[in-house]
């Protein structure tokens, strides 16, 4: 361990920093005598970086040389980077020693392809049998599984990862033909159900054996890049649905295109990342997977694309005037969830303390729910708020997207020019 | 008014509890002993700390309550507030006279404010589990310091003591000045004469550190610099997760 290390943690962080995840839940192990760690559970992020990304686990590659040219990857061979490689024994040591000093939650390692998908497949599971088996590394690993690598390793890394994900990348298989010819969707499919039959084996055989080992328990995700194709949110949202309705597939992560290779005329030229569209993705995604939403209630073939000047569930909302307004003291949780601005909390919340009464409007703000956007959409007991009925559909969205005055300091002196 | 005067620790906090239903006396204030009374005021009662009659509370208190609605009792005590003792007489109070657990009637004023000291202090430790940095010193102890809000360093040590169970640890609580050292077999309760002395850590180092400790701090730093993408800075969101009275003992933060 010397400075050599400081400037490989540098370029190998570098080509790591566009992979999305870094949850590190799914996955609770207690302390073991003799063993370094424990997984918690619900995640923890441990510090966050200056774009505002949590940092929970130490996200590096092993190596950023790869054999493949995809356009959107700053690793492509073609490109003219830095690279470098770190051992075994490095990654390990910087692993424990960081986990130790309580720098990170654990390890997500992902590497470029050398020479061909099995062999390096081999080299990151080689890494993570070490860290479990030699060092009884008891916190969280997160793995990335390498397009087209063989079913048996693919079954080895998940008895010692925590959480695999290979990355779809494009979301339809025409576009990642054109950005990345030497990919298809044949090899992420395979591995990413590979994954999912060992994780419903293990379920059945940890019913029968309590003692079987852990396969991936905290489930696989997968990773789509936002505005390099033409792709709708539409197509992005179904990819993503039908990901979700796999019972492994954990999470689907948006990443905004970073044009980091901009001289390929193949994609498309962007001033910034698409950073509103990654967020409204998002907010379509926790529709569909905590607030009971389809996806076609999101987006449909009259509205291909998200709307970027309201979240989805405004929107839905106001295309549908006719369920609304919510009775907060009589709605089912269902429905109360479809309210633009409460959420699962609030929901919750007003579910258990209207068992105790009636509650009212004033309780709603003490409680903590946000009227703004929901005081359109429910009435209490009271006096019945303006509603969606008597103001238009239209006008709410006037009210709501309307530019808010900046905020006057009261600190600041006005000097008042009279023309 | 009737005001109770106690000794401010948590025992005589649940002493007052037990006074009160015996005296069938209710106060409106809680006061330290030896504060001065206010001008107008029926009646001030001092009420001596009793460890059998606090347990007797307590006890009570379990038949009514869910852990959770226990654990609210004990963070919110844990906030320090100064109203807060008084909040929580009324809440105790409030779950022993109803027939049933009273702790998610979110509609009644008390035991809204209570849940939500509780839920302000819970953050807090979350947030100290998340951003306490430990450095390694020359004697192999993982030290770490901190400033919280709350006083939560009590509720964060059985996290530590299950995550790093195999290294000898120690937190420190600068703004109490008290903290939990861990010897590989217990936690103890400790207090440190200069604390500041190892937090000093200058370009040269501090005698006091492990001799690679400084490598690993500018690791993580490096780490920390390359791992943000330039495009999308944000340094309003950066500070609204990474709060700025954490800086000052995060090593990511630290000018080496």
């Amino acid at each position: 361990m010397d400075d050599a290390i400081l400037e490989k943690l540098k370029i190998l962080a570098e080509s790591a920093k566009y992979d999305v995840s870094c949850a590190s839940s799914g996955t609770f192990r207690r302390h073991q005598h003799g063993s370094i760690g424990s997984a918690n559970g619900w995640g923890i992020c441990h510090s966050f970086a200056e774009d505002g990304r949590c940092i929970s686990l130490l996200k590096i590659m092993l190596t950023n040389y790869c054999m493949y040219d995809c356009a959107y990857c700053i690793n492509r061979r073609s490109n003219d980077i830095r690279r470098a490689t770190l051992s075994v024994t490095e990654l390990v040591h910087l692993t424990i020693e960081f986990y130790r000093r309580n720098y990170i939650e654990g390890l997500f390692l992902s590497s470029g392809v050398v020479r061909n998908p099995d062999y390096t497949m081999e080299r990151l599971v080689r890494i993570v049998k070490d860290l479990r088996t030699i060092h009884r590394f008891h916190g969280y690993i997160h793995l990335k599984g390498i397009p087209g690598a063989s079913p048996e390793l693919i079954h080895e890394a998940g008895l010692y990862a925590d959480r695999m994900s290979i990355n779809i990348e494009i979301p339809n298989e025409k576009s990642l033909q054109t950005l990345a010819p030497e990919k298809d969707f044949q090899s992420v499919f395979t591995p990413m159900r590979h994954i999912q039959q060992g994780i419903l084996e293990n379920k059945e055989d940890r019913q029968k054996f309590h003692s079987a080992p852990r396969f991936v328990p905290a489930g696989q995700s997968t990773q789509m890049i936002i505005g390099a194709t033409p792709d709708s949110d539409r197509d992005i949202l179904r990819l993503s649905s039908a990901l979700y309705r796999r019972p492994s597939m954990k999470r689907v992560y948006y990443s905004g295109f970073v044009p980091v290779n901009s001289y390929d005329h193949r994609l498309p030229a962007l001033k910034q990342p698409p950073l509103i569209r990654e967020h409204r993705l998002y907010q379509a995604d926790w529709l569909l997977r905590f607030y009971q939403f389809k996806v076609d209630e999101i987006v449909d073939d009259a509205f291909p694309d998200l709307d970027l000047e309201i979240d989805p569930k405004l929107a839905w909302a106001l295309r549908h005037p006719e369920r609304f307004p919510v009775d907060v003291n009589r709605a089912d949780y269902e429905m109360l969830l479809r309210v633009p601005g409460l959420g699962v909390k609030s929901a919750k919340m007003i579910l258990v303390s209207r068992r105790y009464g009636k509650i009212s409007g004033s309780q709603l703000k003490k409680m903590g729910v946000v009227l703004k956007k929901a005081q359109y959409f429910i009435t209490c007991h009271e006096l019945p708020f303006q509603t969606i009925h008597e103001i238009r559909p239209e006008r709410i969205r006037q009210l709501l997207t309307a530019a808010r005055p900046p905020k006057e300091d009261p600190r600041q002196l006005k000097l008042i020019f009279e023309p | 008014m009737i005001i109770y005067q106690y000794d401010k620790s948590f025992e005589g906090l649940l002493s007052c509890v037990f006074e009160a239903y015996e005296r069938k006396i209710f106060p409106e204030t809680l006061q330290e002993t030896g504060t001065p009374l206010p001008l107008f005021y029926d009646d001030a009662i001092q009420v001596f700390t009793d460890p059998l009659k606090a347990n007797r509370v307590w006890k009570g208190l379990t038949h009514k309550l869910s852990p959770a609605g226990l654990s609210v009792i004990a963070s919110c005590w844990l906030s320090e507030l100064p109203e807060s003792d008084i909040l929580l007489f009324r809440y105790i109070r409030k779950a022993i006279d109803a027939p049933s657990s009273i702790e998610l009637q979110f509609g009644d004023p008390d035991i809204l404010k209570a849940s939500q000291i509780a839920k302000k202090v819970n953050n807090e430790r979350l947030r100290v589990i998340q951003f306490i940095r430990f450095q390694k010193t020359i004697d192999n102890t993982y030290f770490a310091a901190t400033e919280p809000l709350y006083n939560v360093l009590p509720l964060v040590t059985e996290h530590f003591q299950d995550r790093f169970s195999d290294q000898i640890w120690l937190l420190y609580d600068v703004k109490r000045s008290y903290g939990y050292y861990y010897d590989l077999h217990a936690i103890k309760e400790i207090q440190l004469k200069d604390p500041v002395r190892i937090l000093t850590t200058s370009p040269q180092g501090n005698p006091l550190l492990a001799p690679d400790e400084i490598l690993f701090q500018k690791l993580w730093q490096t780490y920390f610099k390359s791992i943000a993408i330039q495009e999308r800075i944000n340094p309003q969101l950066h500070r609204q997760h990474l709060p700025v009275r954490f800086w000052k003992y995060l090593t990511e933060k630290k000018s080496l």
